[in-house]
């Protein structure tokens, strides 16, 4: 059974009075544990695919399975349940709350799912750990480095353990270097068995992943995989 | 979301934005320290007639001579010239009717106190050993009028705290000859301080027995007579027996008038209650506009985090967890401002009780109940809106706006 699977999926925005088809009648299927890099053009509707693989959107028509589970008909809290449970996100500008620090802004997820503190701090400080972060804990991100603020995101995306890690350009606002390491990580969660599918335009990057989809206006142009 | 956690969050949030928190909470304190004020300064007033009618004494029926239009009390009648006199004998009279405690005749006038060169006017009351317990006065030193015969009048005066301290600077008052008037009197008490009250000033004030005011003053009359019952409930039939009585004694006539200190009390009691509430309901508005503020500082809260929002959803948070953290943040700054308007409020009346030492401004529970509830329910109400603007924001704007 593939843990994602989209039939038919149409997503458009009205701009003034012309439609945008972010998305147009599109099918695909991830399994589980797979790496996916999404490329293509800006405007080619990498970011509406994994707002809507992540629930934070929904499509005007066609079906989202997650695994197994029809997602689309779902309620707001329902997906929201979903959300914190089965999926993590990284966003490109990090998304960090700027009052809390780099231990609390890994521990929100927990605290929002209502886990109680001692397991939140058990989990935290492994993450830290796993991270490369115990020195960071009690750091503002306005005191971390792109790097940094970025692992932060990336502990935060997995500390719920979610079985899918969506990145939207994780590496964007990074040095080349840095964003190498932060990719290491993504991957080194995939290669725990999460299933990872990373939006980037860098073809470099891209070329890491076992399958590249690259879009354009709306549409998978070309689905490789390599093997 | 746990609640602890959902207040720890609403609390970071709020000090994150220092100017506007501190803006809406002193909103609301200004707003509660107003209701707590006003209503000290209100009830206080209430609090302070009644206080001083109390002063006058306890369950106290007074007759008056005269016969007043209505049978209520009219201060009118304190001038009006009286139809036939009221006796010692009519007092006396009173002292063994059902319900009576004490009764005190009171003579009054005014006249000169002399000794030892020092000469002043005074005012003179004539009454009986009675007097003093009956208008809860008190005694510094030395003792009461002596039990006798009313119609007697030993040449004794009790003098008041000022005349003492005027009279006899520095040498004990007590047995002391002084003239008052044109009478040689022995000094026997000296009246504990009161300071000014709405009824007469003991301080300048000379007791002397009942018949030798009379004599001094050349009538036959009573000015009042004070009766006490013994309790709140005898009262009425107090009042009711004794206006029988002098009826009686004045051949059918109802020629006096029988007022209790009750029901002009009730009267005080009611107006200036009324007083105060109104008061309250002026300073509760100002407790609205402080909602009306929180909830403009909740809809900016939500304006500016917007982007914070559209994450949290990300993160798993439902609209639930984000409307109670809205409105939690809402509740919070208008508890923190009412609770620091209670402490202005009370603060306020404290200075105020220190500057006015008898005025007892002191806010009635009630307000003060009422101010925190209002502020916080405002707080609450006016907190709803934002908080579910704030749920109901698409994740996916909301995240591009950050
Ligand atoms: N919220 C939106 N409102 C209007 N148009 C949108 C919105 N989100 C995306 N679009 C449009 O949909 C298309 C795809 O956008 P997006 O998925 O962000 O592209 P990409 O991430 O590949 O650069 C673009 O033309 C964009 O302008
Ligand atoms: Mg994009």
């Amino acid at each position: 059974m593939a843990l994602i699977e989209l039939e038919g999926i149409d997503r458009s925005f009205q701009l003034g009075d012309t439609t945008v088809h972010a998305l147009a009648g599109l099918d695909l299927r991830i399994a589980a544990g797979e790496y996916v890099a999404v490329m293509g053009p800006s405007g080619s509707g990498k970011s509406t695919l994994l707002n809507l693989l992540g629930l934070l959107d929904r499509p005007q028509s066609g079906t989202y399975r997650l695994e197994g589970r029809d997602v689309t008909t779902l309620s707001p809290d329902e997906q929201a349940r979903v959300r914190s449970a089965r999926i993590g996100f990284v966003f490109q500008s990090f998304h960090l709350v700027p009052r809390l620090t780099a231990a609390e802004n890994i521990a929100l997820p927990m605290t929002l799912a209502g886990i109680l503190p001692a397991e939140r701090e058990r989990r935290v400080a492994q993450a830290l750990r796993d991270f490369g972060l115990e020195h960071r804990a009690d750091h503002r991100p306005d005191q971390l480095s792109g790097g940094q603020r970025q692992r932060v995101a990336i502990a935060r995306a997995t500390i719920m353990q979610p079985p899918l890690i969506l990145a939207d350009e994780p590496t964007g606002n990074l040095d080349r270097h840095t964003g190498e390491e932060v990719i290491h990580l993504l991957e080194a969660l995939n290669a725990n068995g999460v299933t990872l599918v990373v939006v980037t335009h860098d073809a470099a990057l891209g070329a890491r992943a076992r399958r590249q989809l690259v879009m354009e206006d709306g549409r998978l142009k070309q689905d490789s995989t390599v093997p | 979301m746990r609640l602890p956690d959902i207040l720890r969050f609403a609390r970071d949030a709020a000090t994150g934005y220092p100017v506007r928190t501190a803006l809406s909470v002193l909103a609301m304190s200004i707003g509660v320290a107003a209701v707590v004020l006003l209503t000290a300064l209100g009830d206080g007033a209430r609090r302070y007639v009644v206080g001083q009618f109390s002063s006058l004494g306890t369950n106290l029926v007074i007759v008056l001579p005269g016969r007043s239009g209505t049978g209520g009390f009219n201060p009118a009648n304190a001038i009006t010239s009286t139809p036939r006199d009221l006796t010692i004998d009519d007092a006396g009279s009173l002292r063994r009717l059902p319900g009576v405690r004490r009764v005190a005749p009171l003579a009054v006038g005014t006249s000169e106190i002399a000794f030892g060169g020092r000469l002043r006017e005074i005012m003179v009351a004539g009454s009986t050993a009675e007097f003093i317990p009956i208008r809860n006065f008190e005694l510094a030193q030395g003792k009461a009028l002596p039990e006798e015969d009313w119609n007697r009048g030993s040449p004794v005066a009790i003098v008041g705290a000022k005349i003492r301290d005027e009279l006899f600077p520095n040498q004990p008052a007590l047995g002391q000859l002084i003239r008052v008037g044109d009478r040689r009197l022995r000094v026997i008490g000296v009246l504990a301080s009161t300071g000014q009250g709405l009824g007469m000033n003991t301080d300048e004030l000379v007791i002397v027995p009942v018949a030798l005011a009379q004599a001094m003053f050349n009538s036959n009359t009573l000015f009042r007579i004070l009766i006490e019952a013994n309790s709140r409930e005898a009262i009425p039939g107090v009042k009711d027996a004794t206006l029988e009585t002098l009826k009686q004694r004045h051949r059918g006539e109802e020629d006096v008038t029988v007022i209790t200190q009750d029901a002009v009390l009730a009267t005080f009691d009611k107006l200036l209650g009324a007083l105060t509430l109104a008061v309250a309901g002026i300073a509760a508005i100002s407790l609205a506009v402080a909602g009306i503020l929180v909830m403009n500082v909740m809809l900016v809260a939500v304006t500016q985090r917007t982007g914070e929002i559209g994450l949290l959803k990300a993160l798993g948070a439902s609209g639930e967890n984000i409307r109670l953290l809205f409105l939690s943040e809402a509740a919070m700054l208008s508890a923190v401002g009412a609770a620091l308007g209670y402490v202005f409020g009370q603060l306020g009346a404290f200075v105020l009780r220190q500057v006015f030492p008898v005025f007892p401004a002191y806010p009635p529970d009630w307000a003060v109940f009422a101010a925190l509830a209002t502020a916080v329910g405002t707080g609450l109400l006016f907190g709803v809106m934002p908080a579910r603007r704030a749920a109901r924001l698409d994740p996916v704007q909301a995240l591009m706006r950050h």
